[in-house]
């Protein structure tokens, strides 16, 4: 049992006695990921990094694994009260949520994307930019964004852009989605979901990677010298997860592109998670980018918390029984042993989480779900100064016995650390306009393109796709 | 030689029930006829009433629980199924069909299955052929020609409808069913859902039309 102390509370964060130690650490990433290419790691690299850090980015995050929040956006009753929020009060509440989040000292808030009642996020980014300019520290991502619907080159530039106004804050978690219509919607076939993915993500991979594409495909109108804006920041795309329950090429995609792959874990036995991530870690060495213990692994969970385990019982059980996905199924004790759901203290949830260590190794980001189910905002931010106190002492916890080869979660500093060593990153300028980047020349940029190689290993930069 | 696998599916709801009954007076007489051909069997029995509430979960959430799960990978790595349900309104009782529609679509693919029916009346019988059959040549599935019908009245009389009696059907019916069960070999290759197929080489090729 590990108890909750005082120390063990949130608040202490990057502060000027930490920061060394969290530089010591993007640069172990960086070796790791660069692998035999090798980086200078001086002092003077250090404090040419840690200058260019200080002069225009928030304290960065310190984290070996990043603890935060995902939500599907769902507007459902209140099975407790019978009512029904607006959409306008679910949207502030969302936002007052990612808040809190950040202030209790979780990393990372992610949101879903659904274009069908009873949800209400169809433009995450519009709603991530805005919790951006409200917060300092919180890692914005997305819990999914579907590459099969939307447009990557719309993909491209909206997550740029994300970047640029949230000062690197920004990642993704690219996904397929789960509700069908949506293909029809958009003019996709959903027979064709899984090589719309593979073919969209290709796509969006090398807009971000090159200044200047020219690409065709099967799914979308053919691009000739076409430069997606704005570049991304210090020239490092954001970081990507790919999300799925059990698509095994999905996991492949992942390793293949030496990118994370999140399993959502939470509506599906331990059994499922484990098989998904064991092939991902396994290809993942396959394709080059490290050992399968390097390999970026995220979790989703789901939690309900009071002081003491009757009490949270009691509460969430109108809500477990009406829940959207559950609901009417398996009774809250069946779900609760079947999947990673914890209804309890805070003790009951650290100890069920770092049971997740068990069975996929140690990893780089652990999401939950706390707010859906017409659970009220009361509720749920009760449940975040909660989940405060528990990933102050998950945060403990997993740092102990964690082997120096496995990376910290990545951030925005960590990959341009890993790209530019002591150089400074990239900073796209360009040239005047003359409407036409095939007459332009190489580039449409004054700058030098950005120098091949990548955070996570040479195959995330495969100029010109391996097609 | 390893035993050959053989998985009852009885969805009968009484308990005792003439449905259950049915499915082991089958399995019986398959396990018999494979030991005359030399064969050594081992059958697992379901009784689908137990498994009721985990696949009815399992249609609302998408995974199976623990104790249906282990019926669906014994019936995925069979050699042989031996499918016997309640005949209700004219066709297979819906607690059958349900359990068919949890297994994924693939599992079934070269299963000999032997069928088997109950109801009131002899005048059921052909909803073997017309709703369980389709159901399983659907699904690549190979139920063999003989179904067995036991109406209420099979039971009783020696020589049932006058044609051919219960036990003679049952075993015709189990005949044909461990013919093709020997020659499977299907439980030595069990297919894993979560191999990789298609590694991202053959992903990427074949969209760029290769």
């Amino acid at each position: 049992m590990l108890p909750i102390t005082p120390e063990s509370r949130p608040g202490v964060r990057a502060d000027a006695g930490g920061r060394a130690d969290w530089i010591r650490r993007v640069i172990r990433v960086a070796v790791v990921g660069i692998g035999n290419v090798g980086i200078a790691s001086g002092p003077a690299s250090f404090t040419l990094y840690a200058n260019a850090l200080n002069s225009h980015r928030p304290a960065p995050q310190e984290d070996a694994v990043q603890f935060g929040i995902f939500t599907v956006s769902d507007i459902t009753q209140d099975p407790t009260t019978g009512r029904t929020p607006t959409e306008a009060e679910r949207i502030q509440a969302t936002i007052a949520i990612a808040k809190h989040a950040e202030e209790v000292g979780l990393d990372v808030f992610a949101l879903g994307e659904h274009h069908n009642p009873p949800f209400w996020s169809s433009s995450p980014t519009t709603t991530l930019a805005y919790i951006a300019g409200q917060t300092s520290t919180l890692q914005l991502s997305t819990a999914t964004t579907l590459i099969t619907t939307n447009d990557p080159v719309k993909i491209a530039e909206d997550y740029a852009m994300l970047q640029h106004v949230s000062g690197g804050r920004a990642d993704l978690m690219i996904g397929r989605g789960n509700t069908g219509p949506v293909y029809p919607w958009f003019g996709k076939d959903i027979r064709q979901g899984l090589p719309i993915a593979v073919e969209s993500y290709e796509l969006l991979h090398r807009l971000w990677r090159e200044d200047v594409v020219d690409w065709e495909g099967k799914f979308r109108t053919p691009l000739q010298g076409f430069t997606s804006t704005p570049r991304p920041l210090d020239g490092v795309p954001p970081f990507v997860w790919h999300g799925s329950i059990r698509t095994p090429e999905i996991a492949e995609q992942a390793a293949y592109y030496g990118d994370g792959f999140f399993a959502n874990h939470i509506f599906w036995p331990a059994s499922h998670t484990q098989r998904m991530i064991a092939l991902y870690r396994q290809r993942f060495e396959h394709h080059g980018h490290g050992t399968a213990a390097q390999a970026i692994v995220g979790l989703g969970g789901q939690v309900f918390m009071r002081r003491n385990s009757q009490d949270a019982v009691r509460d969430f059980r109108p809500y477990f029984d009406n829940a959207p996905v559950y609901g009417h199924g398996p009774s809250l004790e069946e779900f609760s042993q079947q999947t990673p759901l914890t209804v309890g203290s805070p003790q009951e949830v650290i100890d069920r989480t770092l049971g997740f260590r068990d069975y996929v190794g140690d990893y780089q980001r652990q999401l939950f779900l706390v707010d859906h189910a017409g659970l009220p905002l009361k509720t749920v931010l009760e449940q975040l100064d909660l989940l405060g106190e528990v990933v102050g002492v998950l945060r403990t916890e997993f740092a102990k016995n964690r082997p120096a080869e496995v990376p910290d979660a990545p951030t925005h500093a960590a990959l341009v650390a890993a790209k530019y060593g002591d150089e400074a990153p990239r900073q796209a300028t360009p040239n005047a306009n003359r409407g036409d980047n095939l007459t332009v020349g190489a580039s449409p940029y004054q700058d030098a393109a950005a120098p091949t190689g990548s955070a996570f290993g040479p195959a995330a930069t495969r100029a010109g796709g391996a097609r | 030689m390893t035993a050959k696998q053989i998985v009852v599916v009885s969805a009968g709801l009484s308990t005792p029930s003439s449905t259950r009954q049915l499915a082991d007076r089958l399995a019986a007489d398959a396990v018999a006829a494979l030991a005359e051909r030399g064969v050594e069997a081992e059958v697992r029995t379901f009784e689908l009433r137990e498994l009721a509430h985990d696949i009815t979960n399992h249609l609302l959430l998408g995974f199976a629980p623990p104790k249906l799960e282990e019926a669906l990978d014994a019936v995925a790595s069979a050699d042989g199924l031996i499918a016997v349900t309640p005949i209700f309104t004219t066709s297979y009782a819906g607690l059958f069909k349900s359990f068919i529609d949890v297994i994924d679509p693939q599992a079934l693919t070269d299963l000999p299955v032997l069928l088997g029916a109950t109801g009131g009346t002899p005048r059921h019988s052909l909803a073997i052929d017309y709703a369980m059959r389709p159901l399983f040549t659907y699904l690549h599935a190979v139920p063999v020609t003989t179904g067995v019908f036991a109406a209420t009245s099979d039971w009783g009389g020696a020589d049932g409808d006058g044609v051919r009696s219960l036990p003679e059907r049952i075993f015709r019916g189990a005949k044909e069913f461990a013919e093709l069960v020997e020659r499977t070999d299907r439980s030595q290759h069990v297919a894993d859902p979560f191999r990789l197929d298609r590694p991202m080489g053959h992903l990427i090729g074949g969209l760029a039309g290769e």
